[in-house]
Formats: structure tokens, sequence, C-alpha cells
């Protein structure tokens, strides 16, 4: 048997079957998440097209490479199909659906085909967005503001509002999957005090796609219905209120941002336990960060609305709730660093993705406090010091963090190790260039210059100028893992079963693993990331 | 390579692969459909939100709107609702007992409550549109105007109260006809001889889904349809 499983026809996941077929009706939760993997891929590069029209028509003061109806359209785009279409499936359908069965020892998610469903739901979603795109677009900013949306736009906002109301539920499939599979499909033995620090997150992350995201699909279904039977729920000229509109919206899409970079953070333990050869300091106080940040995030929505006219003392109640999310967070980034604290740290792609991710996630954090101030809002609300902050969360902490953890499972997924020398230029460039493309922008927000116009007083181009020329070098360090990763298919060196000497029930299985995950019952024993207990593999260097 | 220990084990015809054995794979399903139920609580739950709000604003338009939906046929539908959950109740247990027939009929008779429920409804939303209550360009509450002079209504304002109205009801309704299909299956499949006292999840969990269904229309009754009754009559 142990002879067999060496040789070369060794059976697994990826070469069991063969054809289209066997493909789009598979229920195995790791086929599923490569289904994804192309998707969330290509609306990645969609929405990435429509950010590069936005920094060029932001490279020069006058409105010349567009006009204003279609720049509105360009962000609106941009933030929907980023948001909806990538960020928010992005690890959890990507790396959670191949990894969450695999780390807890279970054959498959509890659900194998609303697993397939949730997929299907994402393409019916993704169909529609596209018609809209391709048809006309939509112009109301991704946050669909009410009345603007209801009343007065022109653009396709019923198409776009159903095809997000579809992916949230293609979303909240995939939680429902998650929680189901944590609770009830564990190996013996896995305990929940041993569970991987990646599955409490995506715990946490799976709570909030339950709980938060039926509201904002009944918030856009009426919405819908506004715009389509001239329903007036929110409809100011019938005593309708639009703040109630934005209360019920960023009920959901407040949390949505926790959904984005819990997903980052469950990689961020990972990555840091197993380059820097330790356990991870503090298990329990990380593992029930994320629970706090998943309960606090649902209490602080109405911090985006401390200019549009709530009172005072809920203001203030908001801003200081929104300051209290910040100790979780901060308890995170102070145990990695603590983990880091003499440890064997080997700089790895992964661990240059999560170096990076910690000095930006910071950075992000700690201007959101700004921005949880009343007085400082007011200063800076709606202006490109919140788009600086919001980007460095969810590009700099949401989106390092998944292309740290392609990196770090790329030889679990494809059973062939990704170029190391290109692997850690990109992540470079992509630090690089990220941090050139948005720490302008802090400045320009705090300058005064306002979001979502396509044009702006020529005092603000030398800083525009800087962030587009870093966006053209970010466009570079996310073209290249593409390349490569394409290409480590074909040609990379073929993956030892575990390459990194990693703590985890996902590296005890072969590379890439077999359909129903384990050649036999897994048993766990041992505490997670027990790194003493493992040797350090020798193909790794050790640069101290 | 044939040899997949795991997968072949004591499996019966309904265990599915990846699980150990049919406790787990029930466990799974019933904390699956709670959290289903769960989120559509939170679905539902954006609406009642709009709705006390609303309704602590215009309240008077709320009294009237209330008053000028038709309680008689309110209430039919609320039992008939309360009696579908009885036979859905006695339909899971006849499944437990493995009573083929009884279930069968049960579940036929759940169907026939459900379209009930439904053609009434649809009563319902045909009068108010002939009574030119549906939001929008014809919309008109002279008629509310005139017969409550004790109240002081806004038009404008008696048009949320309909959009509620109609958005609440008809959501709850197409809960409703998904309900029904997930019966259909159910009675086909009970028909069949798919369900016995070993294994009779789909009926338990449909079960679920139909008293949610149930609770959420007990709510709206009391909500939509009794505001200000002692005063108003």
């Amino acid at each position: 048997m142990a002879t067999v499983a060496i040789s070369a026809e060794r059976e697994h996941y990826l070469n069991k079957e063969y054809g289209i077929r066997s493909w789009l009706l598979t229920t195995d939760h790791k086929r599923i998440a490569l289904l994804y993997l192309i998707s969330i891929t290509f609306f990645f590069f969609v929405g990435g097209f429509f950010a590069l029209l936005i920094r060029l028509e932001l490279l020069t003061p006058a409105g010349d490479l567009v006009q204003a109806d279609t720049y509105n359209k360009l962000f609106t785009m941009h933030g929907q199909v980023m948001i909806f279409f990538f960020l928010i499936p992005s690890i959890p359908a990507v790396l959670g659906n191949f990894l969450v069965p695999l780390m807890i020892g279970a054959k498959d998610l509890a659900f194998p085909r609303i697993n397939l469903l949730s997929w299907y739901l994402y393409v019916i979603a993704g169909v529609i967005y596209v018609h809209c795109i391709l048809t006309g677009g939509v112009d109301t900013g991704w946050t669909f503001y009410t009345p603007f949306s209801t009343a007065f736009s022109n653009t396709r906002v019923i198409e776009a509002g159903i095809a997000i109301f579809i992916a949230g539920f293609s979303s909240i499939l995939t939680g429902l999957n998650f929680v189901v599979t944590i609770h009830r499909m564990r190996a013996p033995g896995m305990t929940w005090s041993r569970l991987p620090l990646f599955i409490w997150a995506h715990y946490a992350t799976s709570i909030i796609q339950l709980l938060g995201t039926p509201v904002l699909a009944i918030t856009l279904l009426l919405v819908v219905f506004e715009r389509a039977f001239n329903l007036g729920i929110f409809d100011p000229n019938r005593g309708g209120d639009p703040l109630l509109f934005q209360h019920l919206f960023w009920f959901y899409s407040h949390p949505a941002v926790y959904i984005m970079i819990l997903p980052a953070m469950a990689v961020e333990s990972e990555i840091v336990a197993c380059f820097t050869r330790k356990r991870i300091f503090g298990y329990n106080f990380v593992a029930m960060s994320s629970i706090a940040i998943a309960v606090f995030g649902f209490l602080v929505w109405a911090h985006h609305m401390f200019v549009a006219g709530i009172s005072l003392y809920s203001a203030l109640i908001f801003s200081i709730l929104s300051y209290l999310v910040a100790v979780p967070s901060a308890i995170k980034v102070f145990n990695w660093t603590a983990t880091m604290y003499k440890g064997s740290i080997s700089f790895t792609t992964p661990m240059l993705y999560a170096f990076g991710f910690i000095g930006l996630f910071t950075m992000g954090g700690l201007t959101g406090l700004f921005l949880a101030a009343l007085g400082i809002d007011v200063h800076v609300h709606d202006t490109y010091f919140v788009i600086a902050h919001f980007h460095y969360i969810m590009v700099g902490g949401a989106v390092m963090g998944y292309l740290g953890g392609m990196h770090f499972w790329w030889p679990k997924i494809s059973g062939r190790m990704y170029p190391e020398g290109w692997g850690r230029l990109a992540a470079l460039l992509v630090f690089a260039g990220f941090n050139l493309t948005f720490f302008p922008q802090f400045i320009l927000g705090y300058m005064g210059m306002p979001r979502r116009y396509w044009q702006y007083p020529p005092e603000f181009q030398v800083l525009n100028v800087l962030s587009t020329a870093g966006s053209t070098i970010l466009a570079v360090g996310y073209v290249l893992p593409m390349i490569y990763f394409l290409w480590s298919m074909r040609y990379g060196k073929i993956a030892p079963d575990n390459p990194w000497g990693a703590a985890g029930l996902e590296w005890k299985t072969t590379s890439p693993p077999p359909t129903f995950n384990f050649e036999e019952a897994q048993e766990v024993t041992w505490e997670a990331y027990n790194y003493e207990e493992i040797p350090a593999p020798a193909e790794v260097s050790v640069e101290r | 390579m044939s040899d997949n220990p795991i997968a072949v084990e004591q499996h019966g015809p309904e265990l599915l692969h990846h699980f150990a054995d049919a406790e787990q794979q029930r466990d799974a399903a019933t904390l699956g459909m709670w959290l289903f139920l769960a989120t559509e609580i939170m679905f539902f739950g954006g609406m009642f939100c709009a709705y006390l709000i609303y309704r602590f604003w215009y309240y008077d338009e709320f009294a009237a709107g209330s008053r000028s939906l038709d309680i008689t046929l309110g209430t039919i539908n609320t039992a008939i609702l309360i009696c579908s959950s009885l036979t859905v109740a006695l339909g899971v247990r006849a499944a437990q007992m493995g009573k083929r027939k009884l279930l069968v009929v049960l579940l036929l008779l759940t169907i026939v409550f459900g379209f009930a429920f439904l053609g009434i409804k649809g009563v319902e939303w045909y009068a108010k549109y002939k009574e030119h209550h549906i939001p929008g360009n014809s919309f008109n509450v002279d008629d509310l105007v005139r017969d409550y002079p004790q109240l002081h209504i806004d038009p404008r304002h008696e048009q949320i109260y309909f959009s509620l109205y109609f958005a609440m009801t008809g959501l709850h309704a197409l809960h409703m006809i998904i309900g029904v299909g997930l019966f259909v299956f159910l009675t086909y499949y009970a028909w069949k001889g798919r369900y016995t006292p070993k294994y009779y999840t789909p009926v338990e969990m449909g079960g679920l889904y139909w008293h949610f269904v149930d609770i959420v229309w007990i709510y709206l009754f009391p909500l939509l349809y009794l505001i200000d009754q002692h005063r108003l009559g």
C-alpha cells in the first residue's frame, strides 16, 4: 500500500475523473474550491480593470479619459465586483472550502451538494452582473444609497441588486456549510481547543455571513421592489426614511468588512506559526478575538453615518463601540508579533505576505480609529482618507492574506511548488506598489480631496500621479503570481506532502489529497501548532 | 485504487459517503436547518424593523390601513395555517412510526391547506387592487379618509403601510409557495416509501421549515390586521 501511494499514478482528487462533467457536477469540496478560484480570479481582473481606468482618469486634474457619468459607473462597478464577487468569497470559498474539511479530518463538508449549489448561485449572480455591466452598468456607488438608487438613477440598478441578492445566498450557504461542518464533522480527538486558528476564524466569519447577509438581501430586495413595483418604503416623498436604508445596509455591510478580514487573519495565524516554527502565542486569545470581532462587528454599523443625520447620542455610542473593535484586532497583531519573537523565522513568500499583512493591517486599523472619532470623521468623511483606510484593510489586509494563503497551500492544492524567487519578487512588488498607490491617498484625503469625483484641483496632481504609478506596479505584482501558478502546474517541482514542515491535518495527507482527503480515518491526539515535535524541512532555508 | 476503507463500511442507502453514521448525518441536517431558519429570521427582521419605526411614526395611517383589511379572511387564513402545522406535526410522527399511507395523506392535506391559504391571500390582494390600495400612481385612500374621520390620515404615509403590507405578505406568500413545492417532493418520495422509522430526516426538516413560515404569519396577522382594533372596531 505504502509503495503504491508514492508511485506516479497515485490517484488523487485532480486525476480521479476527467472531463467537464466531472467538474461541473462535482460535490468534492476541493474541486468546488478550484471552481471558485477560477471564477473569483475572473472577477478580480474585471474589478481590477475598472480600478485601472479610475486611476488613469485621475492621472490628470481634468476629466479627459471618461466623463462624469462613466466615472460614476466605474467606481460603482469596481466596488461591487471587488466586494461581492471577489473579496467576500475569496478566502472562505477557495481556501476555506479546500481546507476546512482537511483541517478537521473530515471527508467533505457537511452538505456537499449545497456547496455546489452555492457555486452555481455565485455563477448565476456573476452572469447577471456581467450582463448588467455590458448593457450599461450601474452608477449608484457600491452602497445603493436611496433615494438616488430608487428614484433618480437611470442605470441598471434592479439587475445589479438582484445579482448581489443571489450572490448573498451563495455566501450564506457557504457559511452555513462551514458552521455545520465545524460543529458536526470533526475527527475524533479534534476538540475545540485543538482546532487550528484558521478554523476558529472561519467559524466567526460564517456566523457573520449567516446573520448579516440576509439583512442585506432584504434591503436590496426592498430597493428592487421600490424601483420595480413602486413600493415606497425608503421614499422620502411618501414619508419613507433613507436613513433606514443606510442603517439596514450597513448592518450587513460593516460586518462584511470582517467577512473579508477574518479569513485573512485565519491564514495569517497559520503562516506565522509555521515560518517561525513556534506554537502561536496565546492560542485562546487569538481564537476568542475572532469571535469577539464577529460580535462587536455587529454593533458598530452606524459609524458610517456620523454625518448622515443620526442623533449625537447614538453617534457617541457607536463611536465608543467602534473603538472597542480595535481591542480584539490588536490582540491578534500583538500575538502574531509575540509568536515571531525568538522564533526561527524563514523569509519564504507566504511569510513575506504575512509580514506585509501585519504592517498594512495595522496602518488600516489605526486609521480606522481616526475615522471612529466623531470630530475627525467630520473633517475626513467622504474623502480619500476613507478610501485609503479601507483599501489598507481590504487590499493590504484581505488580499495580502489571500495571496499569502494561496502560496502557502499551493503545494497542497496543485501538488507542485511555485518558483520561490518569482514568488518573493511578486510579494515585494505587491507591497511596494500597494503603498505607493494608497499612502498618497491618506494625504490627499487629509488635504480635503473628496472621493467619487472625476476631476480635482491641480494642486492634488502630484500625489495622484504617484498613486496611479503605484497602481501599475501593483497590477504587475498581481499578474505575476497568476502566470507562475499556471506555469508551476506543468513545470513546477513535485511538492512533497509537507513541504513547509507545517503542523495541521491537511499536511498529513498526500499532495494533492485523495478524493476522500485521507487514506485512513484520523484521530487527533496532539495540540494545534505542536512545532516543537515537527522537524523543520531541509528545503526551507532558515535565515536568522 | 479501489480501497477506500472509510467509504465502504456499513453504509445504508440513505447514508451519504462522508458521514460516519446515520446519527451524525441527522445531527448535521438538523443543525443546518436551524441555522437556515436563523438566517430567515434576519431576512424578515429587516422588514419587521422598518415596520416598527413606521408604525411608531405613522400610527394613524397604520391603524386605518389595518382596518381596511378583511379580518374575517385573515382569521380564516390563520386558522388554516395552524391546522396545516398540525398535519405537518402529525406527518412527522407518522413517518417516525413508519405509517406510509397516513404520512402521504397528511402531507397532501398540508399541501391543500397551503393552496387554500394562498388562494384566500390572492382574493385579499385582488380586493386591494380594486380599492386602489396598491402603492403607486393610482393609489387612492379617499375611502379611508371618509370612513375614519377621527384619524389623521396623510395619503403619502398611507402608502408606506401598504408598501410594507405587500412586501411582508408577498414574501411570506413566496415562502409558502416554496413550502408547497417542497411538500410535493416529500409526498412523492413518501409515496415511493423512501421514509422509514430509521430515516425520515427530510420530512422533519420540511416540517421545521413549514412551522417557521407558519410562525412568521402568526406575527404578521396581529401586526398587520389588528392595529387599534378595540378603538376603531
